[in-house]
């Protein structure tokens, strides 16, 4: 680490003046979930107050996250810095508009996935650690969402993947079994790739903190070592978020794991992969991701289409919610290769929508194959004689999915779709409205079979057969309410519904998200103080 | 000595990659480790060898007095260690447990998640 002045500033490197209260919210949620997540995991034989503690600290985690938006809404990015070790050395939490934001998003899944959780996991998965695996899981989740050192993010990384694992496990059937093989030894490479790109990237600029590398990649411009940086951290994340060609560990583990665990897993962590991408790519490396723009529009294309494809070729309702996830992903990557504020915050937007979306309809796929005893597509029918309002909630969805308005899933496309055509990318501006019509068509599929149709296939259509289990307390193991189960649903198809008629807060959150991706003059700041 | 270094870590990418090709699953799982490995030392590599003292600082001054060592590297490398011992630890469970389940560590006949030959999905509407 040559190169520094040799002179230092004491007065500057010491703090005596205590730390704003608001500040900690920036760490805070990490620590409550690290909190949470041990106690449940001491209280491993009290299945029942597991299940209180874990909720009690999701919502206070979403309380928190709340309050986070808040403050970085009105104060702009906040910096906390770990130990007084000013940056660039010490360990730096720099939260921006885009990390509160997908932090509270990943917070309100996470808390009505406890909810739903919490009569659908039985008393041997609690035992097996749920809950704990969850709430560390969010400890992962919200530590790389907030963190401004580009290491720290690795290791929040693994921390949330070493938890993945273990939800995935969760119950250790024969599919659980292979599929965790699979999703664990790819993963595994994806943050070997990331930290080979890290490890790389502090030898050629000899820091870790995001700001620090803004400033000296600007200042030394696109060169060979860098693109090939670049390249290895597009592969890495495009491996995370599931991106074609190296998406096939998702469909082939998703749908393996408890309902539950299957919607959280769809709804956050490809997402995770996805911010990461925004934050190395369009913030720290903006220079070689213009000179990526031409590939990650391919990638970008080819994962949507590929994507809904194979979610039309599937007659397993969730491997089939598993392609959707694919072609969501590539939606977001074509904002990022588009590259324009509108653009990423098209983005933005529709990882927002989609982490919300996604969730929900594995929810709603859980409480289908409860009434009629199987995912098949062959053995659904009927649903709406058993329950109207499922089949409201699944229309809604699936219309929000497709990117139909008036749900949320149609303005981040419009946005999308609008900024291609203003800088001429006209070929994936189609590439989107295609695979919305062939989303359509896919989740439009299920809903005809499942819900339409008098029953299953080889019952006379208009007539009505009876449903093998018939109830959602089937799940439950019997006993309990089924609020659990309706009230997640509910609250997170609520938000799809408000996010497609009152877009404009979100649109303007991720457009402060994107801008300041783009233009990070805000995050520098905080880091380094008004002088940078 | 980085030039070195830099070819012995291509040969352990090279030889990791090319046990994560085998369909063994425990080939694969050694090939991890190699490839931790290899991704450990480029760390080590990139922050740069030398033979300098250790950075620590004489009693009345602020800075340390000469060229000292880069302390980051080590500390870096220590947690990827971690990291990945503790994954490897978890994988090589897993894989033991797929085995006594599933009769074989062969990945081309580990086909439950995704059955061959699977009946074509409903056609039309």
């Amino acid at each position: 680490m040559a190169g520094y002045s040799t002179s230092v500033d004491i007065a500057k490197a010491m703090f005596t003046t205590p730390v704003p209260l608001a500040d900690w919210l920036v760490i805070a949620p990490s620590i409550l979930t690290i909190i949470g997540g041990s106690i449940c995991l001491i209280l491993r034989k009290n299945t029942g107050l597991q299940a209180k503690l874990g909720l009690v600290f999701l919502g206070l985690l979403v309380l928190n996250n709340f309050a986070l938006l808040g403050e970085v809404l009105k104060r702009g990015v906040i910096t906390m810095v770990m130990g007084n070790w000013l940056p660039p050395f010490g360990i730096a939490f720099t939260v921006d508009a885009l990390g509160a934001t997908l932090a509270l998003v990943a917070a309100i899944v996470a808390f009505c996935a406890g909810l739903y959780a919490s009569i659908t996991i039985d008393s041997s998965g609690r035992r097996y650690g749920f809950y704990p695996f969850l709430l560390l899981m969010m400890t992962g989740a919200n530590g790389a969402f907030l963190t401004g050192d580009i290491f720290n993010m690795y290791v929040w990384f693994e921390v949330l993947l070493i938890s993945s694992y273990g939800l995935l496990v969760l119950g250790n059937d024969r599919a659980q079994l292979d599929g965790t093989v699979k999703y664990g030894i790819l993963n595994l490479i994806g943050t070997n790739l990331f930290l080979i790109a890290t490890g790389l990237l502090y030898g050629q600029l000899g820091t870790l903190n995001m700001a620090d590398i803004t400033i000296k990649v600007q200042e030394s411009g696109v060169s060979g070592p860098l693109m090939t940086i670049a390249v290895l951290y597009l592969l890495a994340f495009a491996m995370k978020a599931a991106a074609f060609p190296v998406n096939f560990w998702l469909p082939s583990s998703y749908h393996t794991p408890r309902i539950v665990v299957a919607a959280i897993f769809a709804g956050l962590l490809t997402k995770v992969g996805i911010y990461a991408l925004l934050r190395t790519l369009v913030m720290l490396m903006p220079a070689a991701r213009a000179e990526l723009a031409e590939v990650i529009a391919w990638v970008a294309a080819l994962t949507m289409l590929t994507g809904v494809i194979g979610a039309i070729a599937q007659s397993d309702l969730r491997r089939l919610l598993g392609y959707l996830v694919i072609s969501g992903i590539g939606s977001m990557m074509a904002g990022m290769a588009i590259g324009s504020v509108l653009a990423v915050s098209g983005t933005v937007f529709y990882a927002v929508h989609s982490i919300l979306v996604m969730t929900a309809l594995y929810m709603a796929a859980g409480l289908m194959a409860a009434m009629a005893g199987s995912y098949d597509l062959r053995r659904l029918g009927g649903l709406y004689g058993a329950s109207p309002l499922l089949a409201a909630v699944f229309l809604v969805l699936a219309l929000a999915v497709a990117g139909l308005p008036p749900f949320s899933g149609f303005w981040p496309k419009v946005m999308l779709v609008d900024a291609a055509l203003q800088l001429g990318w006209t070929w994936l501006a189609a590439a989107i409205l295609v695979t919305g019509f062939l989303t359509s068509l896919a989740i439009g599929r299920v809903w005809i079979y499942a819900f339409w149709r008098g029953g299953p296939e080889g019952t006379v259509d208009g007539g009505s057969a009876s449903l093998p289990s018939g109830s959602v307390l089937a799940m439950a193991g019997g006993g309990q309410s089924t609020a659990a189960v309706w009230i997640p649903l509910a609250a997170l198809t609520a938000l799809v519904v408000l996010f497609g008629l009152l877009p404009e807060w979100i649109m303007e959150v991720s457009q402060r998200g994107a801008s300041g991706l783009i233009d990070p003059v805000g995050y520098l700041r905080s880091v380094f103080g008004g002088g940078a | 000595m980085e030039a070195g270094f830099s070819i012995l870590i291509g040969l352990f990418f090279a030889v990791g990659v090319y046990l994560m090709l085998s369909r063994q699953i425990i080939h694969i799982l050694i090939g991890i480790t190699i490839l931790g490995n290899a991704v450990n030392m480029l760390i080590f590599t990139a922050g740069r060898l030398m033979r300098e003292v250790p950075p620590v600082i004489p009693i009345d001054l602020y800075v340390p007095a000469g060229a000292t060592a880069n302390p980051l590297p080590q500390a870096l490398v220590l947690t990827a260690i971690v990291i990945s011992f503790s994954f490897f630890a978890f994988l090589m469970v897993l894989a033991f447990r797929t085995y006594q389940e599933l009769g074989t560590d062969d990945v081309n006949e580990m086909r439950v998640a995704e059955p061959k030959g699977e009946a074509l999905p409903p056609q039309g509407y």
